[in-house]
């Protein structure tokens, strides 16, 4: 089949499309280098003040500092309960486990509005507002699905004739968790474990409602400078947000590519 | 004791159990009770369901919502399929960098983008300036604290998560058919909206609702884009319990959010299997 015209045209606009999606976010870049002293864009003159006031500002790197903290709490209790929930889902053969499984995957899909107006209701008995605990409980509930989704995508590809065959050969099942299984589904932990992070570094909504002072995130900082609009600090804080986006994206490339050479290698 | 568990109970229930405890403590707990609320705050019967068609401001709120979902569902699909469409038919090494973008602008922190919108759209904004500067329009364009703005911020951020569902059922029909359909002597646009079409219906449905669902209770984008004038169900919810501490009202507009959420996510399941929707396709 020769293209006809119609889908070249289509071809150019999704490069087009494409791009629309990518570009927008790039412009807090020369934003975030303009040398005057509120959101404006450079004429002729960079400056790289804003870069400065970010990190030497106690606020901003308390706030980076504090949402590191919920993050990595976060990514590691949500990848232990995401991971040990797959591998009981993946061996349980109950007419109950996709039912179960689909209500796991609720936090993920329920709107985060009604998720914070959930952890509001309840934090406030509980005393966990504003804290450090409260938040890395509702991310971690929030996150957890990630983590559950990546791991049973591994687990699908297992060949659970491994664990009988360790079994078999006397191992217990504690061993056969670590030595065959563990090793065999790491590529889904680890994405687990860097969606969960990313999920809970970059949350808004449920933060906004159940933190106030003590704890203030990045993403609430941002909320702040773009609800104000006018220190152009936010901008830099962007740039360095896509920057470490870029990075992490570039690091799950790198261990879905590592997980499809295993694959091809168990194949073959 | 535990052996006897053992014997009724798969080993593989105490692996879900912790995180299947939190979710229904810490989770579902709170959610039934704003169902709860949502009939007895502030005294028990239907009074906040009553506001629907009493309450001139919350009526158009929802319709405000559902008009803006529709139009950003609509748009984002038709989009996405563009962008499904010519990522099945590229060859490998561009699908990969297309693939890249794509992931990539998913990835981007919704407050990056959103700000960028703010600086893009502002009455100062890079396209005002730009369009003024090569004369296509004398005053600047109202982008934002409308519902343009609103718009063009929501379509940006669904797209991705339009395409991805529909990537995949493209991934998986069978092109023999189309080849089929040439043969026989079927022009290209026949194909295309005879065989190819039908063929991708679930993968639009799917994408359709999932977008859709997202929309419904989105928070960020209408609070900045919006400015305060465009008004929609989650930006009400947040306001009605973190300002005028009304309770009831907040838990009727959930509830009601939660059951549209549940309503569509049940036809979803119809359509497809609704973990290749969440994410199977993007690791």
């Amino acid at each position: 089949m020769k293209p006809s015209f119609l889908a070249l045209f289509n071809r150019v606009g999704a490069w087009v499309l494409l791009l629309f999606l990518v570009l927008p976010a790039l412009v807090a870049i020369p934003v975030s280098l303009t040398p005057k002293r509120f959101l404006s864009m450079p004429k002729g003159e960079f400056s790289l003040r804003h870069f400065e006031n970010l990190f030497t500002s106690p606020e901003w790197l308390s706030s980076f500092g504090q949402s590191a903290i919920i993050a990595l709490s976060t990514s590691a209790l949500a990848t232990v309960l995401g991971t040990l929930c797959a591998i009981g889902l993946w061996r349980v053969t109950s007419k109950y486990s996709e039912l179960v499984r689909a209500f796991l995957l609720l936090p993920l899909i329920i709107p985060q509005i009604v998720s914070a107006m959930a952890f509001y209701r309840l934090w406030i008995p509980l005393g966990l507002l504003d804290s450090y605990p409260g938040l890395i409980l509702a991310h971690t509930i929030l996150a957890t699905p990630m983590v559950l989704i990546t791991v049973s995508a591994s687990l699908a590809n297992f060949d659970p004739k491994l664990e009988q065959a360790s079994r078999n050969l006397g191992a217990s099942s504690s061993t056969t968790m670590r030595l065959v299984i563990l090793p065999s589904i790491r590529p889904g932990v680890f994405a687990g474990a860097l969606f969960a992070f990313i999920l809970s570094w970059d949350e808004i909504v449920v933060t906004l409602f159940i933190s106030k002072f003590n704890v203030y995130t990045l993403p609430r900082r941002m909320w702040n400078g773009i609800r104000e609009n006018t220190d152009p600090t936010v901008a830099a804080a962007a740039v360095i947000l896509i920057v470490i986006t870029i990075v992490a994206f570039a690091a799950s490339a790198i261990l879905s590519r590592r997980r499809a050479q295993i694959e091809n290698s168990i194949d073959t | 004791m535990t052996n006897v568990l053992r014997k009724y109970v798969s080993p593989g229930w105490l692996l879900v159990a912790p995180f299947l405890a939190l979710v229904v403590l810490l989770y579902l707990g709170p959610i039934l009770n704003i169902l709860w609320l949502s009939v007895t705050e502030p005294q028990p019967g239907l009074q906040n369901f009553e506001k629907l068609v009493t309450s001139d401001t919350i009526a158009r709120i929802i319709w405000t919502t559902v008009r803006i979902c529709v139009v950003t569902t609509a748009f984002s699909v038709m989009l996405g399929y563009c962008i499904a469409y010519a990522m099945v038919h590229a060859h490998q090494k561009q699908q990969h960098l297309m693939l890249t973008l794509l992931l990539v602008s998913f990835w981007i922190s919704i407050l990056v983008r959103t700000f960028s919108w703010l600086m893009l759209l502002g009455r100062n904004g890079l396209v005002n300036n730009g369009l003024e500067a090569i004369g296509v329009i004398a005053e600047p364009i109202a982008f934002m604290r409308n519902e343009l703005g609103v718009l063009i911020g929501m379509v940006h951020y669904m797209v991705p998560y339009a395409v991805l569902p529909m990537l995949v059922n493209m991934q998986t029909l069978d092109t023999r058919v189309m080849s089929a359909s040439r043969n026989l002597g079927a022009s290209g646009q026949q194909t295309f909206f005879r065989i190819y079409l039908p063929m991708t219906k679930p993968g639009v449905v799917a994408a359709s609702l999932l977008v859709f669902i997202l929309s419904l209770g989105f928070y960020v984008t209408p609070a900045v884009l919006g400015g305060g004038k465009v008004l929609m169900v989650a930006e009400y919810i947040s306001v009605q319990l973190l300002v005028t501490l009304k309770w009831g009202t907040a838990a009727m507009l959930a509830s009601l959010m939660l059951f549209g959420v549940l309503a569509m996510l049940y036809l979803m399941s119809k359509f497809m299997k609704l973990s290749t929707v969440f994410g199977g396709s993007t690791s």
